[in-house]
């Protein structure tokens, strides 16, 4: 078995790739404004709710339980949704997974699919396996076909055109769809899109889409969206195929209720979702005809296995948490390198994949715990960062520079007398630096620190110094 | 009262006039400070890094220090996060029974300055007199983690001559985050900007705080960029009376 998460592996190290991120002053003013939007809408419909810390605990509970007791409801899903006339796919891992779907879709007899917002599939890297097997994927998600038709990677795992504005969009549209004016706005761009999509969804036979929920006790699957393309490709084609995570089930239909609330609220600031589309298996005369799912673990169930990190997948996908961070503000999503951005791509993306291609990614936050703040679900993220920050260390992963001033710091706080000494040393040290007072120009890990800011010398009395003459 | 000082290791060697601010503060208002030269260093920094290891030792150091302290101040919001929020976790991850039990004995006699003052003494009026205009930073440690509230504010509005200013986007952190401004520089630069956008913005002459270290990071940007804004401790603002100011 071998997980990869879409091509976090090859990816360039946080601080690398948001360094060029963060002077692309266009890119951060897309991205400023569009969390912005979210986080104000978000917080109105939130506030008007009076049980939404409730709701918060009953959302976790209800996660924390199932995961508990994995094996039996998705044991339990397998049963009803077979019973419904649906077929159950079980994959190990992403490469799994796609031969299973491209297998289904020549079965089927078709060169082509329509897709609707499925995550899951760009962690798997499906349609790089499709088009290498012929077929040609369709993206129906409005944000995701912007993202396909720049040939672009989604950088938000609720708007994963969230970094590109109006303007920059109405250009490509232009350019891939042929067409000689358009307007710039938003209805406009809307009008392209179905123009574009329409034909589409009336043509292609296969659709796959991914899912938000499974319910294991009617074995029915859930998805909810913003755009009703995702309700056309779901019903339309003749055979639906669903690509969805093992840690999406929940036990019990009333469930919903919790996350029907906590999930449109959190990730787009409106208090339900426009189209909640919930089918089961089959059924004759109406919708797709046949109906496959392939349920993925890619390393799902190693993150299960650490108790002190499994809350991670507690995760409903909202993106509150992207919103929220003052890091993911800065960079976008594109600096995680993963289908999985924010704080909750920095815990995500490092536990299912080998942690050697994303240890920079448990640092890529100040633990200033707005993520914490935000999560629907309350997953404490900033625990989880810090746990596997350990992992980094211990694993012998963090740079020598490094440890070898932790360990000296460690050494020097082991006691107040190798603290004073420590103290009269780094003020003997400063004196190449020190310019009036003002430290510049230092070396070695705090060369970051002094390129933007200055850092006052070290005063000649410590405080112990000063009380012990009092 | 007694009360026992937890200066913090790096306001013990960068910052040592907040730590002479809160001994004035407590002494004028009646109390005994005391100082307990053992002590070093929480174990934050290690233990943010991710060297638990190393932290543990700190702990236990704190612990041995504090033990039979009656009531302990320390004027940084991030120190008293760490032992607040992580010492309990942390003992439990020593899977240590009688480690736990001290650390839950010694956690309702630690307070950050603004809690010892607000809640500990009832207190908002200390006598204080600094007739500058200031903007007050809220530390995420303090604003997401102790849940200091208005306590720093509040204590801002009873000093004599002080014009507060309220700072836009105070819940967004500065970008310090402890080694987060060390290994990913151009981010927390980038934080930093907007932050000092906003400090700016006020048009204050002292950007205040209950966390040096945030507003080391901001005071480093301040300076660099010589904008002529200061930033100052609030111990140091409470301490300044018309006497001495």
């Amino acid at each position: 078995m071998s997980v990869h998460v879409g091509e976090a592996a090859s990816a360039l190290p946080f601080p690398e790739a948001a360094k060029k991120l963060v002077a692309n002053s266009q890119l951060r003013r897309n991205v400023r404004h569009a969390t912005n939007v979210i986080r104000t809408k978000r917080g109105r419909v939130v506030a008007e709710m009076d049980d939404w810390e409730q709701l918060r605990d009953a959302g976790k509970a209800i996660k924390d339980h199932t995961l508990a007791h994995l094996d039996e409801y998705l044991l339990q899903f397998e049963a009803a949704c077979t019973k419904a006339g649906g077929q159950v796919h079980w994959a190990r891992d992403a490469d799994e997974a796609n031969r299973i779907i491209v297998d289904l879709v020549k079965r089927y007899g078709s060169d082509e699919v329509i897709k609707v917002k499925t995550m899951t599939s760009d962690e798997t890297r499906l349609n790089v396996a499709l088009e290498a097997a012929g077929i040609t994927p369709f993206e129906t998600d409005l944000a995701d076909l912007i993202v396909q038709l720049g040939e672009d990677k989604p950088s938000h795992i609720v708007v994963p055109a969230l970094h590109r504005n109006r303007m920059e969009i109405r250009e490509l549209f232009m350019g891939k769809m042929g067409l000689d004016t358009l307007g710039y706005q938003p209805e406009d761009l809307a009008a392209a899109a179905r123009n574009y999509l329409r034909e589409r969804f009336l043509r292609v036979k296969v659709g796959i889409s991914g899912a938000n929920y499974l319910i294991a006790e009617t074995g029915s699957v859930v998805v909810v969206e913003s755009e009703g393309n995702g309700r056309m490709c779901l019903t339309l084609p003749d055979v639906l195929i669903s690509i969805v995570g093992v840690e999406k089930v929940i036990p019990r239909f009333e469930d919903l209720e919790v996350y029907l609330q906590l999930l449109p609220r959190s990730a787009t600031g409106e208090r339900m979702n426009p189209y909640n589309s919930i089918w089961t298996g089959v059924t004759p005369g109406d919708g797709p005809q046949a109906f496959h799912i392939v349920l993925l673990d890619n390393g799902r169930t190693k993150v299960l296995a650490d108790p002190e990190s499994r809350e991670t997948l507690d995760c409903i996908r909202c993106g509150a948490c992207l919103n929220a961070c003052p890091v993911y503000r800065q960079t976008g999503g594109h600096a995680y390198g993963s289908v999985y951005a924010g704080p909750i791509g920095a815990i995500l993306t490092p536990q299912l994949q080998s942690m050697e291609h994303s240890q920079t990614l448990p640092y890529a936050s100040s633990l200033c715990g707005a993520c914490y703040e935000v999560c629907p679900v309350k997953i404490n993220i900033p625990e989880i960062l810090i746990h596997l920050r350990t992992k980094v260390v211990d694993s012998g992963h963090a740079p020598l520079a490094e440890r070898l001033a932790m360990k000296g710091a460690a050494f020097a706080m082991s006691k107040a007398s190798r603290l004073s000494l420590a103290h009269a040393f780094a003020r003997l040290g400063q004196w190449p630096f020190n310019d009036d007072g003002k430290l510049d120009n230092l070396p070695g890990l705090l060369a970051g620190w002094t390129e933007f800011r200055d850092l006052d010398a070290i005063p000649a009395e410590s405080f112990r110094e000063w009380w012990s003459k009092r | 009262m007694v009360i026992s000082l937890f200066i913090t290791c790096y306001n013990d060697a960068l910052f040592p006039q907040t730590g002479q601010a809160v001994v004035t503060v407590l002494e004028r208002l009646g109390h005994t400070v005391e100082f307990r030269a053992a002590q070093t260093c929480c174990g934050q920094m290690h233990y943010n890094t991710g060297y638990r290891h190393d932290s543990y030792t700190l702990l236990r150091q704190f612990l041995e220090v504090f033990a039979d302290a009656e009531v302990i101040v320390c004027p940084s919001s991030s120190c008293v996060a760490m032992i607040r929020d992580h010492y309990p976790k942390m003992a439990e991850q020593l899977n240590d029974p009688a480690l736990q039990a001290r650390v839950a004995a010694i956690l309702p006699r630690i307070f950050e300055f603004s809690e010892l003052l607000t809640d500990k003494l009832g207190l908002t009026d200390v006598g204080a007199f600094y007739p500058h205009s200031v903007t007050l930073h809220a530390s995420c440690h303090g604003l997401r983690s102790l849940h200091l509230g208005s306590k720093p504010a509040d204590l801002l509005k009873q000093v004599k001559g002080l014009t507060l200013i309220e700072l836009p986007d105070a819940d967004q952190c500065c970008g310090f985050g402890g080694t987060f401004a060390v290994k990913n520089p151009d981010v927390s630069a980038a934080m930093l900007s907007d932050k000092l956008q906003c400090v700016l913005g006020t048009n204050a002459e002292a950007c205040a705080g209950a966390d040096n270290s945030c507003l080391m990071h901001i005071g480093g940007a301040l300076s660099r960029q010589r904008t002529g804004v200061r930033t100052v401790h609030l111990a140091e603002i409470l301490a300044s009376t018309e006497k001495s100011s």
